[in-house]
């Protein structure tokens, strides 16, 4: 049972520019709507893509302000494990964190959810897909948790054909990359 | 739908037959949302990026002098460029509606200052609105097109960074309306009004404000009209939005009064007497420059950016909200913080040609001055080869200056400014222009990758086609430089690394005895889909054990595909991020960056 039925939903997606943290929070974004959930998010653009750190807000229920503050994020997906001293704060206590590194991290406390998805992105011939592995897997792992994802694998698979812009060809890559991450995240419990 | 996305639909779907601007974070996406509608609707009738603000604004401007509702859209920096056009249009006025998009970057994210746009409007004497969400913007639209043209005059729309990259969901753009009926009138006692009749305008744009501030339409509100105290909180923008949600949160909704101000100049006066009437103290919030605050003009109870509790620099998060709002109310505790964590600096794109030409700038001119501008290329600073950036075409004319400072000196610095092909067409050619004139002593160095990168590779006059993709003709940058009378100026891609290197140490020796040289370093931008297929195979590199950790390459190249072996000062690649355009194979000074044979 994933958190649809949630009154309200704050995730933060964090990285770095070239990393594809603005599709995910699309992604995100299109299948809470398809629920017809009011939904707010936040980018970053410009000098900060090139390379620098990138983070996103998604809102999902009964927001005006497009920004989460420190110590109300329901969960963070973390695309860049060096980000996570930085970001952290963004999580409320009993958050939920799921972070793409492959060794031993510091989740400072917090419920986690780890894997190498630039290892696996590479095993699928797609380098630049880890963004989409990791959200396959939060999606098969926080399945059943307390305040999870405000949608299921399914809501981003219809997503990921009709509202994320990809013609079919990368389409049916971005839903390959996202089974490569959900089934991990089956395994993985 | 993007906040910049809901104000190209709420301007389409009201009429806007004309629409142009210069790109600029966070504006950028306003121009492009119009060209869909128009690639996917037919309207507006005509829709481009211009060569500056203030060229656009100016053509803009003549659309709506012809009754047409038109729009023109920029960065608050950009506004700068435009304000020449913008002042002297305020007195004149429209006959179509006239909407000037402004998009302000508090922090800043991604510009030279955190100016405040509702300033120039309060300097111009031109209304300015302030949406707080993507869905307000859009219905802002509409109103600004109506005020525009009840009252004759241009209207300011001023968005933030955090409404123009705000997602929201909002219904599709409507079917846009019938254009107005088009046809330039004579008037030139208005149109082409002289300092004597400017008088009479500028009697009649006083009276405009005047009546402006009692419309109805745009007064401030009141959210949550229950509530009653002797303390209140006005807010504007999306500083409104944090504040909404954190009084709700903090459980004030119904004990402290909260107004959203929509129309920060000129600000309702009946507002004023009744904020004033009714309560001991008023919280003021918005972002970036205390412009309510000032017009409320009450020391004594006004409280905010004038007497330092609310912050005068930087964004307002929401978190900074919260503890102002906390304070106000007298409420303990503190809002939760971020820890200040250094984030990684942005750095140009693996395979960027910039990179190139920036190490190929240094090794010509290892002591050179540096100026430079503003695109993805001031990123060269990592390099160590931008020592200036001013605003947009000054690399050129302090280029200039301090060739003059300098020029009595036994030994004379070298001086290479770095501009980028855009930049170059936007401001750089009046001062290249003036250069040539003045004779003076320096090399140019026009970085042209085809195309206006940092903002998301949109179109140049050099590029030969327009916002919708349609056909365009071609300004060539080469007749552009030998028209404002440059003697030296050589085209060259600086990929070819050495030869490149070359020919810059070329240009500055002409540059020290005769005048100014321009090496035009021509390759296309990796990220820009226009560009078509290479001609290059990729070139995969590997470094030997001829690595002595020695940092050079990291240091001096800065390649983001260069990375350190975990717990080591060796160097490896990053197959990942390397991009094969194999110039890191002539930085090595052991030679430990090699080509891989694609045979073995």
């Amino acid at each position: 049972m994933t958190n649809i039925e949630a009154k309200r939903s704050q995730i933060v997606i964090s990285g770095v520019g070239g990393q594809g943290v603005l599709f995910v929070t699309r992604l995100l974004a299109e299948a809470a709507i398809r629920h017809r959930r009011p939904v707010l998010t936040s980018e970053t653009h410009g000098m900060a893509q090139r390379g620098g750190t990138v983070i996103s807000h998604l809102k999902v229920g009964d927001f005006a302000s497009p920004l989460i503050r420190p110590g109300a994020a329901d969960g963070m997906l973390v695309l860049k494990e060096e980000n996570i001293a930085a970001h952290r704060g963004f999580l409320r206590p009993g958050g939920w964190m799921v972070v793409n590194a492959g060794g031993a991290i510091d989740a400072a406390g917090f419920v986690c959810g780890q894997i190498d998805a630039d290892d696996i992105a590479r095993q699928i011939g797609q380098p630049k897909a880890a963004n989409v592995i990791l959200l396959g897997f939060a999606l098969a792992r926080l399945d059943g948790g307390s305040v999870g994802l405000p949608c299921s694998r399914r809501d981003i698979e219809k997503a990921i054909e009709s509202g994320s812009g990809l013609d079919k060809k990368r389409a049916a890559a971005a839903t390959a990359a996202l089974d490569a991450g959900f089934s991990r995240g089956l395994a993985a419990s | 739908m993007l906040g910049n996305e809901a104000i190209a639909a709420g301007l389409v779907e009201n009429g806007c037959a004309m629409a142009t601007s210069y790109p600029g974070t966070p504006a950028s996406e306003i121009l492009a949302g119009i060209a869909r509608l128009k690639i996917d609707t037919g309207r507006p009738r005509h829709v481009q990026w211009a060569v500056n603000e203030k060229v656009a604004f100016e053509i803009a401007y003549a659309g709506c002098m012809s009754g047409l509702r038109t729009a023109v859209s920029m960065k608050q920096v950009g506004l700068n460029v435009a304000s020449d056009p913008l002042m002297s249009a305020a007195y004149m006025g429209v006959r179509g509606g006239f909407v000037v998009i402004s998009a302000d970057d508090p922090g800043p994210h991604s510009s030279q200052t955190e100016q405040d746009s509702r300033l120039m409007a309060m300097l111009a004497k031109i209304p300015v609105l302030d949406p707080d969400s993507p869905a307000q913007a859009r219905q802002m639209a509409k109103l600004a097109y109506e005020i525009s043209e009840a009252y004759e005059i241009p209207v300011m729309l001023r968005p933030t960074t955090r409404v123009c990259h705000a997602r929201q969901d909002l219904p599709p753009a409507g079917v846009p309306a019938e254009d107005a009926e088009v046809g330039f009138k004579k008037d030139p006692g208005r149109w082409a009004a002289t300092p004597k009749f400017r008088l009479q305008l500028h009697r009649a744009l006083e009276e405009k404000l005047d009546a402006l501030s009692a419309d109805p339409r745009t007064a401030p509100r009141q959210l949550n009209p229950d509530a009653a105290g002797l303390r209140a909180v006005v807010a504007s923008g999306v500083a409104a939005a944090h504040g909404r949600e954190i009084i709700q949160d903090l459980g004030l909704w119904g004990s402290l009064p909260f107004y959203q101000v929509l129309q920060p100049f000129p600000l309702h006066r009946s507002f004023i007497d009744e904020i004033l009437g009714k309560y001991a103290e008023v919280l003021v919030i918005e972002e970036t420059t205390g412009v309510i605050e000032m017009q409320i003009a009450d020391r004594r109870r006004v409280r905010g950016k004038q007497d330092g509790r609310v912050p005068s620099v930087g964004e307002l998060h929401p978190e900074t909200v919260e503890s102002v709002i906390r304070a106000f109310a007298g409420l303990p505790g503190q809002a939760a913080k971020m820890p200040t964590v250094p984030g990684r600096r942005p750095t140009l794109c693996a395979g960027c040609p910039h990179r190139a030409s920036f190490y190929a700038v240094k090794k010509a001119a290892p002591r050179g001055i540096y100026t430079s501008d503003i695109g993805c290329y001031t990123l060269g600073l990592n390099l160590g080869a931008v020592d200036t950036v001013l605003c947009m075409g000054a690399a050129i004319s302090q280029a200039a200056g301090f060739y003059q400072a300098h020029r009595h000196l036994t030994t004379r610095p070298d001086i290479v400014a770095t501009i980028g092909d855009s930049t170059f067409f936007h401001a750089g050619v009046p001062a290249l222009i003036d250069a040539v004139a003045q004779q003076v002593r320096f090399v140019l160095v026009i970085l042209d990758n085809r195309t206006t990168a940092m903002t998301g590779n949109q179109p140049t006059p050099a590029t030969g086609v327009g916002a919708c993709d349609e056909p365009l003709s071609v300004v060539d940058i080469e007749g552009l430089v030998a028209g404002c009378g440059v003697k030296f100026c050589r085209t060259a891609d600086p990929y070819e690394l050495e030869p490149f290197i070359a020919l810059l140490k070329e240009a500055v020796s002409f540059s020290r005895e005769q005048g100014p040289a321009v090496v035009i370093a021509r390759h296309p931008c990796l990220l820009d889909r226009r560009r078509g297929p290479s001609e290059r195979e990729p070139v995969q590199v590997v470094v030997t054990d001829e690595c002595d950790g020695c940092g050079y390459c990291l240091k001096h190249f800065e390649c983001p595909a260069l990375v350190q072996v975990k717990g080591e000062e060796r160097v490896r690649i990053d197959p990942g991020i390397c991009s094969g355009c194999g110039v890191c194979l002539s930085i090595c000074r052991n030679h430990a960056i090699v080509a891989v044979d694609p045979g073995k």
